[in-house]
């Protein structure tokens, strides 16, 4: 009963958001509605039992709250002689069927006038229903700090009057994009080790593939998200980080790489050839063993060619160090400008360490010891430096 | 809904100053533009950064500097009123200042009775 009454809440918050603030044109004022509703249903569902129409049930009393807020308001203006501020709308709706306008509320809350940590922050509290405690603590925030972030953000959008609606067609390209960009960010966020954003993502990405069925490009994220939480499980031993060719391989969710796989097959048949579809490519050569290498570099080409970003050359660089081997990879690595970027230390590491360049290789690992804060990482390049002086020492007897 | 569009120079006059005769015409036209799209008012010309004077008051005296509040760079270079339905049509406008794309910026800000 619990776990029903929770998923309706999962399912409905977002959706019944949405269409309040599309007909009240008032982000305080609607989630305010909404809680209330949830709150009473909360309240008297257990006990009544779920209702046939649970959304129109939600969104009849969200509507009903929304009315007495706004009828006290004018009451209290009209004492304060305010009249001028009961300009709010009386709130017309009908009862049986509310138009989805989640599109809208997630292309709102993305905006680029908007801070992308608190875009990032809004979609997680408007259409994932996070409680602002919960987001605070996902992101190691403080509580306040992430109310102050997500009370600033709707300000905003009340005064400079961002527009709630899906962007007109020369504009959604761009704005889509920004929309995957978030959704990406709180993947990403979560694979580094808090499940509870990546789930959220991956609800997220779900969501926006029911609303945006064809486009390529939302496909291929959502395909790439599947595919890399497929092996969530193998990627942690006892808290410790393992890497890909270590995993246990029976700890891949079989089940979510098909899934992705047919995410992925969608979006190319829809003609995705993007960032995200190239990415879920990826994704799918590597939960396939033995690893296509060669198409994994060349995809990573390809991507190095939409993209420019040189943290897209350096994972070629692994690619390569595999099919032509560490020398190669090593030479690609040097090339990259990315002194401050952890990854490219721990990479260079590990081909160093393959050519036994053990010195070279131990500077490296503990250059990208002193970048890395996050504990398990930490402790994987730890256990790789104890290793190394093993093998420094076995040198040395031999 | 009134935007006050406030355009900042950044390096843009020295870059204009650089363009061929057709590309600095075509600047000028660009402003001519804004001016007449509907919804806009435009501000009066502002004359260079470096002749303000800003002035604060200390101990109930008036204390003159000179040269603008912010840096040199950082000072506002022109501005004007935009009536538009939202942001986004805000954005549209601001994209076409030329300042914009030769290093400048165009800081849109609602315009917000407080009292």
């Amino acid at each position: 009963m619990v776990a029903t009454l929770e998923q309706v809440f999962r399912e409905e918050w977002g959706r019944v958001l949405a269409t309040l603030i599309g007909l009240l044109g008032d982000f305080d004022l609607a989630e305010e509605a909404a809680q209330e509703a949830f709150a009473m249903a909360a309240g008297r569902w257990p006990r009544d039992g779920i209702p046939d129409n649970p959304r129109a049930w939600l969104m009849r009393t969200a509507r009903n709250r929304a009315t007495d807020h706004i009828r006290r308001d004018r009451a209290l203006a009209a004492k304060l002689g305010l009249l001028a501020a009961g300009n709010r709308a009386e709130v017309p709706m009908k009862t049986t069927t509310f138009p989805d306008e989640r599109l809208e509320l997630i292309f709102t809350c993305c905006h680029p006038a908007l801070a992308i940590e608190a875009q990032v922050a809004l979609t997680l509290r408007t259409l994932g229903g996070l409680t602002t405690d919960e987001i605070a603590r996902a992101f190691l925030v403080p509580d306040a700090a992430m109310a102050q972030r997500l009370v600033r953000a709707k300000r905003k959008i009340k005064a400079a009057r961002i527009p709630f609606r899906v962007p007109p067609a020369h504009l959604l390209r761009e704005r889509l994009d920004a929309v995957l960009a978030v959704v990406y960010l709180i993947f990403n966020e979560g694979y580094s080790g808090r499940e509870e954003l990546a789930a959220e993502a991956l609800w997220l990405g779900r969501a926006l593939a029911e609303l945006l069925p064809d486009d390529p490009e939302v496909r291929g994220l959502l395909a790439m998200m599947l595919l890399h939480d497929s092996r969530r499980e193998a990627r942690f031993r006892d808290g410790e980080l393992v890497l890909l060719g270590d995993q246990d391989r029976s700890r891949w969710n079989t089940g979510q790489i098909a899934d992705g796989r047919a995410q992925l097959d969608r979006a190319i048949s829809l003609g995705g050839r993007g960032p995200y579809v190239l990415q879920a490519a990826i994704a799918s050569l590597h939960a396939q063993m033995p690893c296509d290498w060669a198409q994994i570099a060349a995809l990573y080409s390809e991507l190095t060619r939409l993209t420019g970003s040189p943290v897209v050359e350096l994972n070629r660089a692994i690619a390569i160090a595999e099919t032509e081997g560490p020398e190669a990879g090593l030479r690609l690595v040097d090339q990259l400008g990315l002194d401050d970027f952890r990854y490219l230390h721990s990479t260079r590491a590990e081909l160093l360490r393959r050519l036994g360049r053990t010195n070279e290789a131990r500077d490296a690992y503990r250059r990208a010891r002193e970048l890395t804060d996050d504990g398990a990482e930490r402790r994987f390049l730890e256990r790789r430096l104890t290793e190394l002086a093993a093998v420094a020492g076995s040198g040395q007897v031999s | 809904m009134k935007y006050v569009m406030l355009i900042y120079q950044g390096t843009a006059l020295e870059r204009q100053a650089a363009l061929p005769e057709e590309e600095q015409k075509q600047v000028y036209a660009d402003y001519q533009g804004i001016n007449q799209t509907p919804g806009v008012t435009p501000g009066l010309p502002m004359g260079l950064a470096e002749n303000a004077t800003t002035v604060r008051v200390e101990g109930g005296k008036a204390l003159t500097t000179d040269g603008p509040f912010v840096g040199m760079k950082e000072a506002v270079g022109g501005w004007f009123i935009l009536e538009a339905d939202d942001l986004d049509a805000a954005i549209e406008v601001a994209a076409r200042v030329p300042a914009a794309r030769y290093g400048g910026a165009v800081e849109i800000r609602p315009s917000e009775v407080y009292w």
